[in-house]
């Protein structure tokens, strides 16, 4: 019952969630579609300081649209993407990257996933040597008797 | 008995990523260092709340720990903490305000019903200096030394608690430097 009246009212939730968010964020505009592109890549990948986990291109707070008035104030002066990272990071540090950088900090971080993958073939590794080693194993003597004794019983019945 | 005991591997595996999330439930997300701490005092050029006509430097560090508080007429915290910041000017601290994202006539305003701990408050309308300090969020506090190195960063609210824990040990500490 709720169920189908969410559904029904879905379209309206979204058409309000839509207008909410163009009604807080500035719709920016570059003469230069290159210009365009890094802004809109930018801000997708800054983290707002104020926010839990927003990036700047989706926070309405107003330390975010001050980021993305200093992203753009930059990359209209000519300034390189790694440039404006490094002057957001000078201030607000890390913190506002969602790309971290490979650092002397973050490199667990980023060393830790490529670490479970060799930890994991290797055990795949020695799993497949010990099964393989057990096949090709003779039997002992008593194994090699109660097998036979198991395969004699077998065939009288 | 090695083969049972490396079963044990997974589950003592699962124990320690337990306890690493399990402390990161009580961890406080916006408590983090400031980037700038360890830094010098980033340069600006403002003018005083009180008068236009005089303005002031990073030079107004020098040669004393000062104690400088962003705040704003708009934030309510700030006026909780105004309190805090009296007593710690009664107790000797040097502070200077930046009156952040505000206008002259609020900010004064605000500073007759409230009481005014600063020694100087620096006008910054725009949130320049407040964005070159990497404020977020007023209240936001920065601890300088007398060479105008940020040495300590305390974000949101000084509560009564935090004068005497944190806040006075930390001037004391810079001041025996």
């Amino acid at each position: 019952m709720a169920r189908a009246m969410i559904l029904r009212l879905w379209p309206a939730l979204l058409l309000g969630v839509a207008l909410a968010a163009s009604a807080a964020i500035e719709v920016r505009h570059f003469d230069d579609p290159a210009l365009q592109r890094r802004y809109a890549t930018l801000t997708h990948e800054l983290r707002c300081p104020k926010c839990q986990n927003q990036s700047i291109a989706e926070s309405d707070s107003p330390i975010a649209a001050d980021m993305r008035d200093k992203v753009a104030e930059r990359l209209e002066a000519g300034r390189s993407d790694a440039a404006i990272r490094d002057f957001l990071v000078r201030r607000f540090g890390e913190y506002v990257l969602y790309d971290p950088r490979l650092t002397t900090r973050t490199w667990l971080l980023w060393g830790l996933p490529a670490a479970l993958v060799v930890l994991g073939a290797l055990v795949v590794a020695l799993i497949v040597r010990s099964r393989r080693r057990g096949a090709n194993r003779a039997l002992s003597a008593d194994e090699r008797a109660r097998l036979d004794e198991l395969t004699r019983r077998e065939e009288r019945s | 008995m090695r083969r049972r005991l490396l079963l044990l591997i997974p589950l003592a595996l699962f124990a320690v990523l337990a306890v690493f999330l399990y402390r990161g439930l009580a961890l406080d997300p916006s408590g983090r260092d400031s980037a700038l701490i360890g830094h010098a005092f980033p340069a600006f050029d403002l003018a005083t709340l009180d008068d236009p006509s005089v303005r002031h430097d990073a030079a107004l560090f020098d040669g004393r720990v000062t104690l400088v508080n962003v705040w704003g007429a708009w934030c309510p915290t700030c006026r909780e903490e105004m309190p805090q910041l009296l007593e710690l000017a009664r107790r000797g601290v040097h502070l200077v305000g930046v009156d952040y994202k505000d206008t002259r006539d609020k900010g004064r305003a605000f500073l007759d019903e409230f009481g005014d701990p600063f020694a100087v408050n620096l006008f910054d309308p725009d949130g320049d200096l407040g964005f070159d300090l990497g404020v977020y969020g007023a209240p936001e506090s920065f601890l300088v030394d007398r060479d105008g190195v940020i040495r300590y960063h305390h974000t949101g609210y000084i509560t009564p608690a935090d004068v005497e824990q944190s806040i006075l040990p930390q001037v004391e500490q810079w001041r025996a430097q």
